[in-house]
């Protein structure tokens, strides 16, 4: 095969997403102005066929002297995300319709997911760090788009300075590392971690620069605030897409960079798990915005991500990918009940939801099935997410961890319990009304509740991972 | 295959269920429920059949097919006796529940499809062979419960149900510790034959013992973690405190015995002192508890932690007979709760009270539901020729076998509560049902209908059939009593 049908296979994923970007700056240089509505439907396919395409020809291999790499792993970490992006552009037709600026979010969005995908393949921190960046700055401009809303910006501002400070340290980090080895490379060879101080400082450097964006207790101050103001769409397009993409990062550098200083790594893992899953949840029991509250529950979810990665091994891989999927459809399935009633209502606190059952049964069903996912309840899939996760965390025979990460299902079950309990049994005079959905809103709740259902039973699926993760 | 359609009928029902309208809903779900009663008897036939060709095998309709291969993990399902004992009950008391609840008006389709949906998930739980499995059904049986007491409930629902939940997935989340802790420490497995027959070391049965039998105690009200009982099953709707009292907390109890004692023989043996205590305990301080109670529910609730009390004392016995008394106890303080929940929900359906004081005189009107009431009333004092007598009976026995002056001393302690429980039971029922009739609006309250009266039907002639003749019942559980005896001795650590 020669160099140029090579390179298309290898990034196939990327170009595409580049081709839809030309095909929207093309749009937008047109004179004529664009009819929203039809924009949307077009993106929705476009987006669709995206998704199929990503499942087919795919190559291992690597490109620009080992900075670009491709796997059946990697490839199917971006089908995972391509399918929640697919998802979310869905649900976020009824908050676009009326929007100035269709074409820019679109632009954006698949901007950052670009930078995911070279971050994903990067193998060569400098790789890894365009990547990163190109995904953090457009999803910023992103947190600001409810321009009339003051909260909007500063959801935005806090998002970019965060992230500045956070790549701050993981660039110090990088420049240890690069001091230590003499390479950039990710993949591990040419030189050996013996856990001497340097080499030590310069991982905990990379460490809290990933744990600021996966919003790892003590680095997830600004995770609330920019949930909260920033747009309902965005803001899961930040839990879910986002944070998947970082845990496909992080688990795979842990594994295959820091193998030499495993048992490092597996202290500071379990010490900021046990803290994250605290911390989320106590925290999660006191909000009573909706948005906030899943910020925090979303938090704990990454403790219990953790907990998977630390068992270091491929089911350790395979479960937080698994894990990933899962937690797309069900925060998606909440995000999506929580978009179509802020769109249509404005409102967005607890109370609110007092009572939806009564004016809303579907989405009082759907709404409640995605927090049973969330909280690992069976028969939805977050069971076996959570399940298999634990399993994974406790082959190396930490049982103390365990513990604590079950009791903290329950704190969580507590304030999921809060939310069904408004939507199924109180009363409310002032119920939110009943609220027709579009179609496409009604596909992505489809999609979510039939992930929900079917992902946990699924058990080729979870085996598949695992086949992929094989090689980590 | 058997075991297959007895899980796949409850779902089947759920799903016609979930399509059906509100009108047609309580129709399909007593059909549904009626054909899974018939069916667990043909399960009984089936099974009485092949033990009577000689079958000698302990778990009997096996079928094992992989389900996640990686983790070892397989969907693996059996019964043997207790098993079949524990599904007739489920299939009773979800028959009769469905039956009193006929009259629920305020989103019937959602109530009938969680009440299918929680008998679900004690089927699976009661045929399960693969520890995950049993643990996936046993956290299906919790969330439906929430909503049931939650939403169609009464007095302070949210804060019982939510009590309830989160006691009940406490419990659970200390079970899964346990199963992890064993699946690693016997080659990555969840099968329970396996692991029955891989002998786990004893510092780590040490270790996950407490974590399983607490976890599985918390579901049958294990002294101090009981206090979910008494609120949780006078808040919720008749058919769900049915439900509660009659298999919920039997899931526990099989746990305990199945998961737990079996499993993990020389830490039953090293921990039996303490079970024993904290049964005894909850025998004694349910009892007197009881005792203060005025709601009649109330009273049913507390009286249920004495009773199942009587099923931790049997297991920690460790003998055969004490055994096999646990799980009778099981099967008829499971009918005997419903049939309680199921009269005092019909009395207070037409009385609208629950208060022993105000109600009174009760026989003039309703002569049905007030002799239902009575044998209720009378099987749980332990009336020979109902089901309590034979089971506590044959519980006193075998504890009294276990040699040491400690046990003694408890199982003394607990045949002395059957007087507080006679005290209890004979004011209680004495009160509402005797005498004059205390409320002139009384006077004009109908009897019980069709649906009521079958529905006590099926419960009464299960607590006869079991009191009259015990032999049949016994003969089905001794063998799977045996099993687990036979594990106990297999490796003695007290002798």
């Amino acid at each position: 095969m020669n160099g140029m049908t090579e390179f298309f296979f290898l990034m196939k994923h990327e170009l595409s997403l580049v081709l839809i970007l030309v095909f929207l700056l093309i749009l937008k240089i047109r004179t004529k102005p664009i009819v929203n509505s039809s924009l949307i439907n077009v993106m929705n396919v476009v987006f669709f066929l995206n998704f199929i395409l990503g499942w087919f020809l795919n190559k291992d291999g690597s490109l620009f002297g080992g900075m670009f790499l491709n796997s059946g792993l990697l490839a199917f970490e971006k089908n995972i995300l391509n399918l929640g992006t697919f998802i979310i552009c869905l649900q976020a037709s009824s908050w676009l319709k009326d929007h100035k600026h269709v074409p820019e979010f679109y632009m954006l969005l698949i901007s950052t997911l670009i930078g995911m995908f070279f971050m994903l393949s990067s193998g060569n921190l400098l790789m890894f760090y365009l990547g990163l960046e190109l995904s953090t700055i457009p999803l910023a401009a992103m947190c600001n788009f409810d321009m009339e809303k003051a909260n909007s910006s500063e959801a935005a501002m806090k998002m970019i300075m965060s992230s500045a400070f956070s790549s701050g340290i993981l660039l110090f980090g990088i420049s240890l590392f690069y001091g230590m080895t003499g390479t950039f490379s990710l993949l591990g060879s040419g030189y050996n971690f013996d856990g001497s101080p340097l080499q030590v400082l310069s991982f905990l450097m990379l460490f809290s620069g990933f744990a600021f964006k996966l919003s790892v207790v003590p680095f997830h101050f600004w995770t609330a605030d920019v949930y909260e103001g920033s747009p309902v769409s965005v803001t899961s397009y930040l839990s879910v897409i986002s944070k998947g993409a970082m845990v496909f990062v992080f688990s795979s550098v842990m594994y295959t960079t820091f193998k030499g200083i495993a048992t490092v790594w597996y202290d500071a893992m379990v010490v900021l798990s046990i803290l994250t899953m605290v911390v989320g949840n106590l925290f999660a029991l006191r909000q009573n915005n909706m948005k906030r509250f899943l910020a925090f529950s979303s938090i704990a979810q990454v403790g219990y991500i953790l907990i998977g990665i630390s068992g270091s091994s491929e089911s350790g891989m395979a479960s937080s990918i698994y894990f990933i999927l899962i937690y797309i459809f069900s925060n998606l399935g909440a995000f999506g009940v929580i978009s179509l009633i802020s769109s249509e209502t404005g409102r967005e606190s607890i109370d609110d939801y007092k009572g939806l059952y009564k004016t809303n049964p579907m989405l009082g069903w759907v709404l409640a099935l995605s927090l049973f996912s969330l909280a690992g309840i069976p028969p939805t899939a977050g069971f076996f997410g959570k399940i298999f996760l634990l399993t994974a965390g406790a082959a190396k025979g930490n049982y103390l961890l365990i513990t604590i990460a079950s009791l903290n299902m329950i704190v969580s079950l507590y304030y999921y319990l809060r939310v069904i309990r408004a939507v199924f049994m109180d009363s409310n005079e002032n119920a939110i009304e009943p609220i027709k959905s579009q179609t496409s809103f009604k596909l992505a709740i489809i999609l979510c509740v039939a992930g929900i259902l079917v992902t946990g039973f699924a058990n080729g699926l979870y085996e598949y991972i695992l086949s992929l993760s094989h090689g980590m | 295959m058997m075991l297959t359609i007895l899980i796949l009928l409850p779902l089947l029902t759920a799903l016609i269920l979930a399509m059906s309208n509100a009108k047609a809903s309580r129709t399909v779900a007593l059909a549904g429920s009626g054909i899974q009663l018939l069916f667990s008897l043909l399960l009984l036939q089936n099974y009485l059949t092949e033990r009577a060709a000689g079958n000698t095998a302990l778990f009997l309709f096996e079928s094992s097919s992989a389900w996640f291969p990686a983790l070892n993990i397989n969907f693996h399902i059996g019964v043997d006796g207790i098993s079949i004992a524990m599904i007739l009950l489920t299939a009773s008391v979800v028959f009769a529940g469905v039956l009193v609840s006929w009259k629920i008006e305020k989103m019937t389709k959602e109530f009938f499809l969680l009440l299918i949906i929680l008998s679900a998930g004690a089927y699976g739980f009661f045929i399960s062979l693969d520890l995950f499995l049993l643990f996936f059904f046993l956290e299906v049986a919790v969330i439906p419960k929430y909503l049931l007491i939650g939403i169609w409930g009464s007095g302070k629902k949210e804060y019982s149900a939510n009590k309830l939940a989160l006691m009940l997935m406490g419990g659970s989340a200390l079970v899964l510790v346990g199963l992890i802790g064993m699946y690693y420490n016997s080659g990555n497995s969840f099968d329970l034959v396996h692991l029955s027959t891989f002998h786990i070391p004893f510092y780590i049965q040490k270790i996950f013992f407490p974590f399983l039998f607490i976890g599985f105690g918390v579901f049958t009200a294990i002294f101090p973690f009981h206090t979910w009982v008494p609120d949780g099953h006078s808040s919720a709707p008749t058919a769900a405190s049915m439900f509660l009292a009659g298999i919920s907390m039997k899931l526990g109890g099989y746990g305990c015995l199945r998961v737990a004692t079996y499993l993990m023989p020389e830490a039953a043996q090293y921990y039996s002192g303490y079970i024993v205590l904290v049964a005894a305990i909850a025998i004694i301080y349910g009892a007197f508890a009881t005792m203060m109670q005025t709601d009649l529910k109330y009273i049913n609730a507390y009286s249920s932690v004495s009773h199942c009390g009587f099923v931790l004392l049997g297991i920690g016995m460790l003998t055969k007979t004490a055994i096999t008394g646990a799980v009778l106890q099981m099967v008829s303080h499971g009918l005997m709760t419903a049939l309680f929940f199921a009269a005092i929900g019909m009395l207070y359906e037409r009385t609208h009270t629950r208060a022993v004081k105000e109600l009174g005189g009760l026989m003039k009107m309703m002569p049905f539901i007030s002799t239902v009431f009575f044998i209720a009333g009378l099987c749980s004092l332990g009336l020979p020729g109902f089901s309590g007598f034979v089971a506590e009976m044959t519980i006193f026995v075998g504890s009294w076998q276990r040699s040491g002056m400690f046990y003694h001393i408890a199982t003394i302690l607990a045949c002395m509560s059957i007087v507080v429980t006679a005290v209890y039971i004979l004011r209680a029922t004495g009160q509402s049902v005797m005498g004059p009739v205390n409320n002139p609006k009384f006077l004009t309250l109908t009897d019980a209908h069709w649906n009521e009266k079958l529905a006590a039907g099926v419960l009464i002639v299960g607590i006869v059939a079991i009191g009259v003749m015990p032999f049949w019942l016994n003969d089905l559980v001794s063998p799977g009593a045996e099993a687990i005896y036979n594990q106990l001795s297999r490796f003695a650590l007290l002798k």
